[in-house]
């Protein structure tokens, strides 16, 4: 019962956020300097017909008082129409869903990798003088390293160098392997180096102590104790990950030529193709929201003691 | 033949030595107990018996043998084997030495899964078994739930069924009741000397001499990394031989100690009679989230008067303390200042009320050296900035400290020193009354027994009232004049200390009283 | 992390700065004197790093980049902890409405990557150095309002907050004195390590063309163009992009030192 009314708010709150969202994006094509009209169909630059701006205040009510236009804005958002694109000429959601396949592609190789990589080194060097030192200066390496640079830094060495992977494309699994390590490498380097801290501190806890006075060996205590707390900070970091995995799929995917969402908004904000770049940024939302409602849900089941708190 | 064996051990943390050359025997059925203060090295002695010193210790030992087995020369997996099989170890503190993120029964299981060949079914009929034992009801309901559902004394229990598990031979004990209610308190104690019959081993860790006194067949003292002095309890606790010892003995407040001072044993000089009423609670209450805290506490406090409000945690005492103190708002009653209300924003009585707290670090700002910190006390107080140094060096000589501390941070400061001038800032405004929440039970007792004395001196010169809240019922008898048991969020008896302490009436307090650790016992 | 490497990142910054204001002590070339002569040389003794593809000294430019990729980083800084901080400051001192209002609306900025975010102002302002530090600081505004507002509730239910209140000392006297003093601490901490990924977030704008434009100097926007001659002239793609690496690890490990020791851990 208390999971179930946690769920609920949980999703309460994720229908707000989005709520908020979508008001956002309306504010952003009302307050944008000069004619809304001309905002929808790409700035000042584009120098639509007449017709065209009429038709376009006709569709979207701009002549109608802001709060029916408001209403206007959120029931096409809640029915899943985000627009159409200036300079494709097609609904938004259709020119998003084209290519969203490929992104998710990437970014979920992305997240897996990167995940593993952080929690097995963190589980491996935690609390061990030897080599906490080198995966420490190796994490922060990592973490600061600016993806569109590693991703230079890999195509010079594994495809122009070695040979091994394509430089571009997306097509098999070998053109998955350079955008993936890219993308995930920053995002292991943070994820790890908080993950090792945590553990650290756990693993000074009297529980830790108590765990080892009763005969239990290191790995155990780490894996059975220490791992379960330690994972806390990382599902507090769902923001950052997320975030990072979006922002970088863009950069990426734009280094990488390949086909993908991030891409895609790359060429809208070039072509200031507000409805596609508000489209993306809307999705974007979702994702987040999606994710946190997830990774609430796998919080219940690592810390016990929230279902009491929800 | 003795079971443990240690001789000469000496233990460093990179270039600072901790323990230097401590030898001990403990027999078969034999229970000692290690006692000292923070920093002598006991934990830490205890702890090598185990292996677990932590990384970065240097262990070296003349003998250092558990039934005939060089420790030293131990490997993991061999200690692996002693560690909750043949020793087990219950850490200080239960809440935080019982994973919060697993059931209780998994954390005792998790022993006999190491050390035994049992199935998952017996193991599961083990731990009720051995939770039974240890006295924890309904042990089905206990084993499925988390640490944090469990209170203070069931969780110390589990733990010590856990160290059980194994069937050990020796039990070491690191301050097994430090932090429990005296009730609780006393029943571990009783289920330790129970463990004694069963013919196992004990090594008893503790700061307190009053708690080992009834479990403990010998004593052994320790100071600064060595062992000063041990004997059979009886001998080191009725006639100590080490200056150490006697020192520590005398400083251990309680009803005979009233009217002496606990740092040398002289007595106190006379008390000033009691003045006019200062302070007055007519029936106060309050509810957090519709569960009542305190209710229709009423009580009166006058000049030159200390009144001890004791009771276990949630009782109610500190709720009581902040309404006194007018950072709570009371939900019904009210709190007068020499006769009138609290009044928000009267500048005048908030000066006229003083607090000293249990954490003083915590009380200052950690950018403050002594100097601001008395500063902005005096500032408030509406001293000139001119008086203000003059008149800090007198408050820091009124509290034992000299003009050399203005300059210093409490954060380098010791806890008897960082308390001194925790009570100087207190009086820097000349309040009426100073209500001191637990003011020292984080000290040591040689440095309780200094601020015990202090209170009582800085009472003498400037008649200030304390109103004085503290769960250990020896400092209450010897520091104050009356006394107010709370339990539940209400009063169940009050009147002078003398009459409560020897003729309790309310059944409760009977309890309380017969469960204060006494020296005597021994 | 040890002393020396600490000092090392310390001098780092320090080189960093001055490059920064006085680029001409390390390097005696123009970044922007073009030679089609000597388009994408090998680092030789005329041109430590090479050259592009104009024959620009890469060096020189890495140099003469300083400035305006620190710009970048701090100056979204500036930007977020200006705003973030006066809102994170409203929603830990004001009223429940206040932080409740103020508190939603971050959690509704918090689900925009950072990078989206800014590309939505880009979209909106257009691109440009002045833009980017705009976009990549509202971005950061969410978060910053958050911090601030955490390190003063913390504060503010402090155990020598209370202290300095039983004393008798007037509310806004408490905050200016204690509140505002000890919560500013470790934000200034955190936004030290915060001009690093900010740094690395507007040079990734210039990376996808938006932020400083070419052919002004600036390393994200050098490593956009150096991807196209990425098979030909690795040295072009290599150094810019080091120096972003290392100024963000010594701006981190500067950081990280500072909260250690401001926490009275040993750095």
């Amino acid at each position: 019962m208390k999971t179930l009314k946690f769920i609920g708010w949980r999703l309460l709150a994720g229908v707000g956020v989005l709520w908020g969202a979508a008001t956002l994006t309306f504010l952003v094509v009302h307050f944008t300097p000069g004619d809304p009209a001309e905002a929808v169909v790409g700035g000042e630059g584009a120098a639509p017909t007449p017709e065209v701006l009429a038709q376009v205040r006709a569709e979207y009510g701009l002549d109608r008082p802001w709060y029916e236009q408001y209403a206007a804005h959120l029931w096409r958002i809640a029915r899943g129409d985000f627009g159409t694109s200036y300079r494709l000429h097609t609904p938004v959601t259709r020119a998003i869903g084209e290519q969203a396949a490929a992104t998710v592609e990437l970014a979920a190789a992305a997240a897996v990798t990167g995940l593993l990589l952080a929690i097995v080194v963190a589980l491996a060097t935690a609390g061990r003088r030897r080599w906490r030192g080198l995966a420490s200066a190796v994490e922060l390496v990592a973490a600061s390293t600016p993806t569109f640079w590693l991703g230079i830094v890999l195509l010079t060495v594994f495809s122009f160098g070695l040979r091994l992977f394509p430089s571009t494309g997306g097509q098999g699994v070998a053109s998955l392997v350079l955008p993936a390590l890219c993308l995930a490498l920053p995002i292991a380097g943070v994820l790890g180096h908080v993950l090792r801290e945590a553990l650290e501190e756990v693993l000074e806890e009297p529980f830790i102590v108590s765990a080892r006075a009763r005969g239990l060996g290191d790995t155990a205590v780490r894996l059975r104790h220490a791992l379960r707390h330690a994972l806390t900070p990382l599902v507090t970091m769902t923001g950052f990950w997320v975030g990072a995995l979006l922002g970088g799929a863009v950069v990426t995917e734009t280094l990488f030529t390949r086909q993908g969402i991030g891409r895609l908004l790359v060429s809208a904000v070039n072509a200031k193709d507000l409805p596609l770049v508000l489209g993306v940024v809307l999705l974007s939302a979702l994702v987040y929201v999606l994710v946190n409602l997830l990774v609430d849900l796998l919080y219940l089941l690592i810390d016990p003691r929230l279902k009491e708190a929800a | 033949m003795s079971l443990v064996k240690v001789d000469d051990l000496r233990v460093a943390f990179g270039a600072t030595p901790v323990v230097h050359g401590v030898s001990f025997e403990i027999g078969a059925g034999e229970c000692l107990a290690l006692v000292g203060e923070s920093g002598s090295g006991k934990s830490v002695t205890a702890r090598t018996l185990v292996g677990l010193t932590g990384g970065g210790a240097r262990v070296t030992a003349g003998e250092l043998t558990f039934d005939g087995q060089d420790l030293t020369r131990l490997r993991e997996r061999g200690w692996r084997r002693l560690r909750g099989g043949r020793i087990g170890f219950v850490l200080q503190d239960a809440l935080v030495s019982l994973d919060p993120l697993r059931k209780v029964g998994k954390e005792i299981e998790e022993v006999l899964a190491a050390h035994t060949d049992l199935s998952g079914a017996a193991r599961k009929s083990r731990v009720r078994e051995l939770l039974t034992s240890v006295g924890v009801p309904e042990p089905e309901l206990r084993a499925g739930q988390l640490p944090q559902e469990l209170s203070g004394g069931l969780r110390q229990r589990a733990l010590i069924a856990a160290a059980l598990a194994g069937d050990p031979e020796l039990i070491i004990a690191d301050e097994p009741t430090t932090a429990l209610d005296v009730t609780i308190q006393a029943q571990v104690l009783g289920l330790l000397a129970g463990i004694k019959a069963e013919g196992r081993s004990l090594l008893v860790i503790s700061h307190d001499l009053a708690v080992v006194a009834r479990l403990a067949d010998r004593v052994a003292v320790m100071k600064d990394g060595v062992i000063v002095e041990q004997g059979p309890a009886a001998q080191v606790l009725r006639q100590p031989a080490h200056d150490y010892t006697r020192r520590l003995l005398r400083a251990i407040p309680a009803e005979h100690t009233k009217g002496t001072r606990l740092s040398d044993g002289t007595p106190s000089a006379p008390r000033r009679a009691p003045g006019k009423v200062v302070l007055r609670a007519e029936g106060i209450g309050k509810s957090f989230g519709g569960r009542p805290a305190v209710e229709d506490v009423s009580f009166t406090l006058h000049a030159a008067e200390t009144l001890g409000i004791v009771g276990e945690s949630g009782s109610g005492k500190t709720t009581t303390a902040r309404i006194a103190l007018g950072l709570t708002s009371p939900g019904t009653g009210a709190v007068e200042i020499h006769g009138r209300p609290w009044t928000r924003g009267d500048r005048a009585q908030r000066r006229d009320v003083q607090v000293v707290y249990q954490d003083t670090l915590a009380s200052f700002d950690p950018r403050y050296t002594v100097a601001k910190v008395l500063a902005e006390a005096l500032a408030v107080a509406g001293v000139p900035r001119a008086r203000r140094r003059e008149r800090s060096v007198e408050l820091l000589e009124l509290v034992g400290l000299g003009a050399g501390y203005l300059e210093r941070r409490p954060l380098k400061l010791s806890g008897g020193q960082r308390q001194r001038v925790a009570i100087a800032r207190a009086l820097a405004p000349s309040p009426s009354v100073i209500v001191c929440d637990e003011p020292v039970s984080a000290l040591d007792v040689s440095v309780q027994a200094q601020v015990l004395d202090l209170l009582e001196d800085v009472q003498r010169e400037t008649g200030v009232a304390y109103l004085f809240i503290s769960h250990d019922l020896g400092v209450v008898h010897h520091l104050c004049d009356r006394v107010l048991v709370m339990k539940d969020g209400g009063v169940v008896e009050e009147g002078p200390v003398g009459t409560v302490f020897r003729e309790p009436a309310h059944p409760y307090t009977k309890e309380l009283v017969a469960a204060i650790p006494r020296l005597a016992a021994a | 992390m040890n002393r020396i490497g600490v000092w090392l990142a310390a001098a780092v910054l320090a080189v960093l700065v001055l490059a920064a204001l006085v680029p001409g002590l390390f390097t005696g070339q123009d970044p922007l004197a073009v030679d089609s002569d000597a388009t994408l040389q090998a680092p030789s003794a005329a041109h430590l790093l090479g050259t592009d593809e104009n024959g620009r000294d890469v060096l020189a430019r890495i140099v003469h980049g300083t400035r305006a990729s620190l710009l970048l980083g701090f100056g979204a800084i500036v930007v977020a902890l200006v705003f973030g901080g006066l809102l994170g400051l409203a929603a830990g001192l004001g009223n429940r409405l206040v932080e409740n209002v103020i508190m939603r609306l971050s959690d509704v900025g918090m689900a925009f990557p950072e990078l989206l975010l800014a590309l939505v102002v880009i979209t909106v302002a257009g691109g440009g150095t002045a833009n980017a530090i705009l976009a990549i600081g509202v971005a950061n505004i969410p978060s910053y309002a958050r911090l601030v507002r955490a390190q003063t509730l913390a504060i503010r239910r402090a155990s020598y907050v209370e202290a300095a209140y039983a004393l008798g000392l007037p509310g806004p006297r408490v905050i200016l004195r204690h509140v505002l003093p000890n919560a500013a601490k470790p934000v200034l901490i955190l936004a030290t390590i915060g001009v690093g990924t900010a740094l690395v977030a507007g040079s990734a704008l210039s990376f996808l063309g938006l932020g400083t434009p070419p052919p002004e100097p600036e390393w994200g926007s050098m490593l956009s163009t150096a991807r196209n001659f990425i098979s030909r002239a690795w040295w072009y793609g290599v150094f810019p992009g080091l120096a972003i690496t290392l100024t963000v690890v010594s701006v981190t490990v500067v950081g990280r030192a500072l909260r250690l020791r401001s926490e009275g851990r040993t750095g």
